[in-house]
């Protein structure tokens, strides 16, 4: 059974076609994958379907814009899957 | 179908929210301008006003999922195929499903028949945003009325 992250991971390297082994947990989708707003819809969408959840990135976006949160905790890889995790679990209860 | 004021679709004919599904018509006009340079001679609709077309279908269907509480625009268009041509005169079935709602996006999957035939089908993605200003919404709630769409509409969008 794969990871959240090799799933996330894959969708990323697929949708944005970008070398899979270049994508770490470490890595921020933004600042060092260059993934933009647009290709997220499309990981977005992926993600939903593959976890059967709704990532919340209007409000994320609003979290970071207002200065309450960094992208860092939502963007960098290894965040991401972990807040997956959390929407995975919280609708499984 | 005004093509030139981009009104792609007449009237909605079938709303079902329950099926996330929309059905709307559209004749092609029989003189546009359009026409005179695509093609000379061998009048066609543009592929790309039929994606247009597929795109407006849906983001009834959307608007009317939300109640005029969000606008979509079109953000992308995945898998489009163009299959048979669409002339002048014709009348045009357009369908659209809302496969996936997501925050902030919505995706959906639309086709286009003529006389029973597919002419197009494509998957498109739209980003739902609050509408700009009252003006703007206005104006696409008269044009909702004008399809013979009935939203009912959010308290405060």
């Amino acid at each position: 059974m794969s990871t959240t992250f090799d799933t996330v991971a894959n969708i990323i390297a697929e949708t944005c076609d970008i070398q899979r082994d270049t994508i770490k947990p470490e890595s921020h989708a933004i600042d060092d994958l260059g993934i933009d707003s647009l290709d997220f819809l499309d990981i977005a969408f992926a993600i939903d379907k593959a976890f059967g959840i709704k990532l919340p990135l209007e409000q994320w976006t609003q979290e970071v814009n207002d200065g309450k949160a960094s992208t860092e905790q939502y963007f960098v890889l290894k965040n991401l899957c972990s807040r997956i995790d959390d929407l995975v679990a919280a609708k499984a209860k | 179908m005004r093509i030139e004021y981009f009104q792609l679709i007449d009237r909605v004919t079938e709303l079902n929210l329950d099926e996330l599904k929309i059905r709307a018509e559209a004749t092609i006009p029989t003189d546009s301008t359009i026409f005179e340079g695509h093609f000379p001679g061998y009048p066609l609709m543009p592929g790309v006003l039929l994606i247009e077309a597929m795109a407006q279908t849906c983001g009834w269907l959307i608007i009317a999922r939300n109640s005029f509480a969000r606008m979509p625009f079109l953000a992308s268009v995945k898998e489009a195929k163009l299959r048979s041509f669409a002339t002048p005169g014709q009348v045009l079935t357009i369908e659209g499903r809302l496969d996936h709602e997501g925050s902030g996006f919505a995706v959906a999957e639309a086709n286009i028949r003529a006389a029973g035939k597919l002419v197009c089908d494509a998957d498109i993605t739209f980003r739902l945003m609050p509408f700009d200003n009252p003006g703007f919404r206005g104006s696409m709630e008269q044009t909702a009325a004008r399809l013979g769409l009935k939203i009912e509409a959010a308290v405060d969008g």
